[in-house]
């Protein structure tokens, strides 16, 4: 089937099975693999990105789902040269140690800070409870988080994101 | 992970909907796809074809009839959270995750009737309505007759629920939860309700082979007296690697007296 994804701002239209996840559309059609696959079970969050807006995980959604809809993935969200906010949390926050739960993190929580700019440390928690980190015991990512906030309300760096 | 493949098609509005399921019983419906989709991709189901269902405006958001809150089955659980429903937000809110929410449904979670679903206790305590269309026509099924076993619920092949009716009037509401840490289901749930004559209804859900009633509850509830033990004696509990049997009619207890407390 013929599907056309708008993805970080740019339309994609490929061929796919009408059983492809759109994780592995992005992963594997559009070589996108900052998008990671941490279960088969679609609870560990690894997968999160933006449909129209709103973060869902990527592996409990057909891409004939998302067809015309808008995708924003973590490659969408900034440049090494322009760190979006989240990303410079993360860093500066020691918010990862794998990484390999970071990019669904990051989209979470922007859609977390999307909705509320100056969350407490039990909003962050609870909006983070669909993404699992197997490393950093979430302190520093809920700290990361927080800090990302900061710069954000100080009108900060913006990396690519603040759009959706 | 990858399901076995198979048709899909998007649905066009709820007769089209209805008319392809009958003229292919091999038809299923996806919905937000967070039940089926889990199931899919660990091969548990595999459907031949999936009719979409999900961006069906005509089943979206919430109305008003009457004594009821009309809710469409496609509402996602994250509107139902925002809503101003009695109950449903504070249920909606123990569903998952965030991202869950944004996806699933309210009538994919009632339609598919899982026993560790959260939804069914607050239809239940909220004395609930389901709108069910078939080709034939319209029916209405109250709560009490809407779950009917595992992963069973009134809705029958072919046919569609449509609306979740919701009475007004409802003065206070609470849910308690013991959640599975994991997949974040109910271990065991608790709803309850003060409904506009008075009365407390109240239900569990996780506990057993499908949401219930707590007429011991609601008996002593109702007569002034404290909700006490025993709620469930005699009624076949689930156990698994979880919970056993044992714990879970104890958890019905301990999160029922919660419930009554916070319900005032
Ligand atoms: C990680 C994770 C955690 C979860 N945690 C919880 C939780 O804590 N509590 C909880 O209650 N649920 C939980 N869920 C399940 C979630 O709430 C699902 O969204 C819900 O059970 C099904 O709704 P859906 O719209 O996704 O339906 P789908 O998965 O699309 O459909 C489910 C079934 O219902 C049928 N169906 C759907 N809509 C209709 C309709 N209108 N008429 C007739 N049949 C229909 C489908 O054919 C299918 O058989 C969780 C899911 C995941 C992935
Ligand atoms: S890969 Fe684990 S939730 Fe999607
Ligand atoms: S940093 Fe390794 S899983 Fe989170």
């Amino acid at each position: 089937m013929n599907v056309t994804v708008n993805v970080n701002g740019k339309p994609y239209t490929r061929d796919v099975e009408a059983r492809t996840l759109l994780v592995h559309f992005l992963r594997e059609d559009l070589l996108l693999t900052g998008t990671h696959v941490g279960c088969d079970t679609s609870q560990c969050g690894a997968c999160t990105v933006h449909v129209n807006g709103e973060a869902v995980k990527s592996c409990t959604v057909l891409a004939v789902q998302a067809d015309g809809m808008d995708v924003k993935t973590i490659e969408g969200m900034g440049t090494p040269g322009d760190l979006h906010p989240l990303q410079t949390g993360f860093w500066e926050k020691h918010g990862l140690q794998c990484g390999y739960c970071t990019p669904g993190m990051i989209m979470a929580s922007a859609e977390l800070l999307k909705h509320n700019a100056n969350p407490s440390e039990e909003e962050i928690r609870y909006h983070l409870e669909g993404n699992y980190c197997r490393c950093t015991g979430y302190h520093n990512i809920v700290k990361a988080v927080q800090h990302a906030a900061e710069i954000m309300a100080q009108g900060g760096q913006s990396g690519q994101a603040a759009d959706d | 992970m990858y399901p076995a493949n198979f048709d899909y098609q998007k649905a066009a509005s709820v007769d089209a909907a209805l008319k392809a399921m009958a003229d292919n019983p091999e038809l299923k419906i996806i919905a937000g796809g967070h039940s089926l989709l889990p199931a899919m991709k660990l091969r548990l189901a595999q459907p031949p074809a999936l009719l979409d269902i999900f961006n069906l405006e005509e089943l979206k958001g919430i109305k008003e009839d009457g004594d009821f809150y009309v809710v469409g089955a496609m509402t996602t659980h994250a509107d139902v959270m925002r809503s101003h429903l009695p109950l449903f937000p504070e249920v909606a809110g123990w569903v998952g995750d965030p991202m869950v929410r944004n996806r699933g449904t309210i009538g994919g979670s009632l339609a598919h009737a899982d026993p560790s679903a959260d939804y069914p206790a607050a239809a239940l305590a909220t004395g609930a309505e389901f709108v069910i269309r078939g080709l034939g026509g319209e029916r209405t099924v109250g709560a009490d007759e809407m779950f009917l076993g595992m992963f069973e619920s009134a809705v029958e092949a072919g046919e569609l629920l449509t609306h979740i009716r919701i009475p007004k009037g409802i003065t206070a509401s609470v849910y308690e939860k013991y959640r599975h840490p994991a997949s974040h289901y109910a271990i065991v749930g608790v709803a309850m309700a003060r409904h506009a004559d008075g009365q407390i209804r109240a239900a569990y859900t996780g506990a057993a082979e499908k949401a219930a009633r707590l007429p011991k509850l609601e008996e002593r509830l109702n007569a002034g007296q404290d909700a006490g033990t025993g709620l469930v004696e005699g009624a076949d509990m689930l156990g698994d690697r979880f919970a056993s049997a044992e714990f879970r009619a104890h958890l019905v207890d301990v999160l029922s007296d919660r419930a009554a407390k916070r319900l005032g």
